[in-house]
């Protein structure tokens, strides 16, 4: 059963104050510790490897899938293998968070893979918080892959944020959009002390009038490391837009990898990338309003990373 | 009010760049005072060592009586100073309704958000929502500094340039907005402006160039003077048709 600390990180993760309404499945320490479905929302455990499949039945509208994972051990080095099918015009939102706790000094790992098939005409909002916590000198470690196949008419919405408490992270992130499919990306990092974390986005619009959008803001501290790859290829007639902004704090290193490819004459891609400090007007305006150097750079820092 | 006396600021020092000159000025309570003068002058400089953005090389800030020229932008902004820039900096992810929320939290009364917006020619319900970034124009950003210096209750406020990238129409209203302060505040108000029809709200107005005040007096007077002048105020001897390989004078 859950008890005080995992209920603590469920909220951080997953916004979960109590066990979530709807269908949810919480895997603690390698294992699935509860899971409930709905009517319209069924969750198998896989047969051949670690994982589940969540299936949301056409049409359905409004529900939520709440799959938390929370690591509070030391030494584990857990791999999960998700599969979703997001029904025909169905209305759901995802939310994956993962939460590490390591008290020890050994390394804990979580590598989520997440497989998405997004049907004709559905709306998925996807969100992936991280989050992590522990006095022990062991490393926290995510390296989640997210693949999302959005069909016909499909509308995903993903939101990636990890903010400080994980130590390594390789993010990669494939989608595949056909006709007419809407995709809107919003990705939101921060690392400090020496952590690094890398990112690897690629976004192919395959069928006509699709469209993305991709917005990436990070944070970079102390002595931590990033570096974002970004690749938008359009395939076919659509728009796609890439927007990376980076604030580089302290003796941090951000490294950004634009890449826009276009294989068709009406693609149109625009990739915008910026790295830089926090601006002193910015500050200086804040300051002038009666804020503390630090209340400025925080309340400049929570807005960009909202 | 606020005393500055014998103000410099000098930029390279080595060098013996001074932006402003021993600069003396006393702004009284509740009155409204316009700076104008020929750009480069030093208008904005002035504003910003007011606010505490820049520090003196000599000289003093009095603000009623207490010596503020060694006190930080915080110190002065909660002693009741206000500036507005003339180019306000944007903010990612922060809304307009934030950022004046922010700028009200030190304001003992409550601040009617929707009202300040109001007050700047802005449409509340079509602002409050949206990201201080750049999809604002120069205009809305303009205004919507205006207003996060209206949402604090000052003893003084400093406003740089505020009709720049204000349209016609709009005009107006902000000068009204400049005129009814008073109604609510004490506030002792400075503009940097050279528009005609701010020059009218004043009760004085200071003219400023090369780094020094060249002339000070009640509104009626100096206006009269500035109207009637048709020279250049910045003071060189400017020629048109000078060779372009002249040496600058310096």
């Amino acid at each position: 059963m859950l008890n005080a600390l995992d209920k603590t990180m469920l909220e951080k993760v997953a916004d979960l104050h109590e066990i979530p309404q709807g269908a949810f499945n919480i895997r603690k320490n390698g294992v699935g510790v509860q899971r409930n479905t709905t009517d319209n929302i069924d969750i198998v455990t896989k047969a051949d490897k670690s994982g589940i499949d969540v299936i949301v039945k056409p049409y359905t509208k409004g529900e939520s899938v709440h799959i938390p994972v929370i690591v509070t051990e030391e030494a584990i080095n857990d791999v999960v293998y998700n599969t979703f099918e997001i029904g025909e015009y169905s209305d759901v939102l995802v939310v994956a968070g993962c939460g590490i706790h390591n008290s020890g000094c050994h390394k804990s790992q979580h590598d989520g893979i997440h497989n998405f098939y997004v049907r004709r005409g559905a709306k998925l909002k996807y969100v992936e918080k991280h989050y992590g916590q522990g006095e022990g000198t062991g490393e926290r470690v995510l390296n989640p892959k997210t693949i999302i196949e959005a069909e016909e008419g499909a509308v995903v919405e993903l939101e990636m944020i990890q903010i400080k408490g994980i130590d390594h992270t390789k993010r990669d992130t494939e989608i595949r959009l056909m006709d007419k499919a809407k995709l809107v990306v919003t990705e939101r990092l921060l690392t400090y002390k020496d952590q690094d974390a890398e990112s690897n986005i690629t976004v192919e619009l395959i069928g006509a009038d699709s469209s993305a959008q991709i917005i990436s803001r990070s944070v970079a501290q102390d002595n931590s490391k990033q570096e974002f790859f970004f690749d938008l290829v359009g395939r076919n007639k659509g728009r796609g837009h890439i927007q990376c902004d980076a604030i580089i704090m302290h003796n941090a290193q951000v490294l950004s990898t634009p890449k826009i490819s276009a294989r068709h004459s009406e693609a149109q891609l625009i990739h915008e990338a910026a790295i830089g400090r926090i601006e002193s007007e910015q500050l200086i305006k804040l300051m002038s309003m009666g804020f503390s150097e630090s209340e400025a750079e925080d309340t400049i820092l929570n807005g960009f990373l909202k | 009010m606020l005393e500055i006396q014998n103000v410099s600021l000098g930029l390279n020092e080595e060098k013996g760049v001074e932006i402003l000159k021993e600069i003396n000025l006393k702004f009284l309570e509740k009155k409204i005072y316009v700076i104008t003068g020929p750009n480069g002058g030093g208008k904005s400089s002035l504003a910003k060592l007011i606010m505490g953005v820049y520090n003196p090389t000599a000289g003093k800030i009095l603000l009623d009586g207490q010596d503020i020229t060694n006190l930080s932008i915080t110190e002065r902004a909660r002693l009741g100073i206000g500036y507005a820039f003339q180019n306000p900096p944007r903010f990612k992810g922060i809304k307009v309704k934030e950022l004046l929320k922010m700028a009200a939290s030190h304001n003992p009364e409550t601040v009617n958000i929707c009202d300040l917006l109001y007050d700047v020619g802005l449409c509340a319900q079509d602002y409050l929502n949206r990201d201080v970034d750049s999809s604002l124009s120069g205009g809305e950003m303009k205004r919507i500094e205006i207003a996060t210096v209206l949402a604090r209750n000052l003893k003084l406020a400093v406003f740089d340039e505020p009709e720049a990238g204000i349209d016609l129409w709009s005009f107006q209203k902000l000068a009204e907005t400049f005129k009814n302060i008073h109604l609510k505040y004490d506030t002792t108000i400075v503009i940097i402006s050279h528009q005609e029809r701010i020059m009218e709200l004043a009760d004085e107005i200071i003219l400023m160039s090369n780094g020094m005040i060249s002339d000070q007096s009640e509104r009626d007077t100096i206006l009269a003077r500035i109207l009637n002048n048709d020279a250049c105020l910045c003071g060189s001897n400017c020629a048109k048709g000078v060779n372009q390989n002249a040496q600058c004078a310096g």
